[in-house]
């Protein structure tokens, strides 16, 4: 076996894993049942699926300068995922975007709820 | 406009990294095209000023070799793991709002932590409160009190890991007294 098909044999696998990852953010998309579990299905697979992605462009282009490229390309997508995702998750915990009965446990909502009745004791109406 | 005065020890990485995307977008690390990468980074470095990031003082490569190692492990089996609870669960799947508190107080370590869960496929950070360092992670498939108590485990190790190549030399002399009790 000489390299070339192994490079094109791994480069293959990588690329259909990385489409199968894909292909997991809209089946998850689809079926999960509220906003947050959502976004764990539209976000994070990325992360793998474009990894290997541009692994497989890496290995096909076959010059080691494109590799630099696709580098900053992952490391610019892992600095900007968790800060779109927290945005979502953020608004959507605020405006209640959430399925109570869903949630095993919810220790953010005790403290959501001190702080709305201090504020209410405070004698502050919202603004 | 009132500017702390930045060391050059301080904003080398900064430059460092400039001067790394620059050659790399152009595809092209000749000597000339790093000196102008640099010429460039000085400028931007100036011009668009940000307030410097305080990091620990050290950086600690032979921990973060294995850790980013067992980083790329845990998120394929955590996207497989999505994977199949999309497929098999969908609609029934139960999560939880788990509150961890952290050790660290720094805002860099705090940020690094969240970043490396939110990356992590399962888990989300909802909501940070700064004051007494508790991140608040949405985890998906988290049906009871031992699972919860996994993911808080989960997240407090990473942060371990975090402390070990990055944090400062109390938070590193802290943890390994409480790995030692």
């Amino acid at each position: 076996m000489n390299p070339e098909t192994v490079i094109d044999a791994v480069s293959a696998v990588f690329m259909v894993t990385g489409a199968l990852m894909s292909l997991a953010a809209a089946i998850g998309l689809l079926r999960f049942p509220d906003l947050m579990s959502r976004m764990h299905a539209a976000t994070k697979p990325q992360v793998l699926g474009l990894f290997l992605l541009l692994t497989a462009l890496g290995l096909q282009m076959r010059t080691w300068w494109v590799w630099p490229v696709l580098l900053v390309a992952w490391l610019f997508q892992l600095l900007t995922v968790p800060v779109s995702a927290h945005m979502v998750g953020r608004a959507g915990y605020r405006t209640k975007h959430l399925h109570p009965e869903l949630l095993s446990a919810d220790e953010l909502e005790a403290v959501v709820q001190q702080a709305a009745a201090k504020r209410r004791a405070d004698g502050d109406t919202g603004r | 406009m009132n500017r702390k005065k930045v060391s050059l020890r301080q904003e080398l990485p900064l430059l460092v990294w400039l001067v790394f995307v620059w050659c790399a977008l152009w595809q092209n690390f000749s000597p000339g095209n790093l000196l102008f990468g640099a010429l460039i980074a000085v400028l931007v470095a100036r011009v668009f000023y940000l307030p410097p990031v305080e990091l620990g003082g050290r950086f600690n490569v032979l921990r973060a070799v294995p850790f980013a190692i067992i980083f790329l492990g845990k998120v394929v089996a955590a996207s497989f793991q999505v994977l199949y609870l999309a497929v098999a669960r969908g609609p029934r799947v139960v999560s939880a709002i788990v509150a961890v508190p952290l050790r660290s107080h720094s805002d860099i370590l705090v940020t690094a932590t969240g970043h490396v869960i939110s990356l992590i496929p399962g888990s989300l950070v909802v909501e940070v409160d700064r004051s007494t360092s508790t991140l608040y992670i949405h985890g998906i498939n988290v049906r009871n009190a031992e699972d919860a108590a996994k993911l808080r485990k989960d997240v407090r190790d990473t942060e371990a890991g975090l402390i070990r190549i990055l944090g400062t030399k109390e938070e590193l002399s802290a943890l390994t007294q409480e790995s030692a009790a």
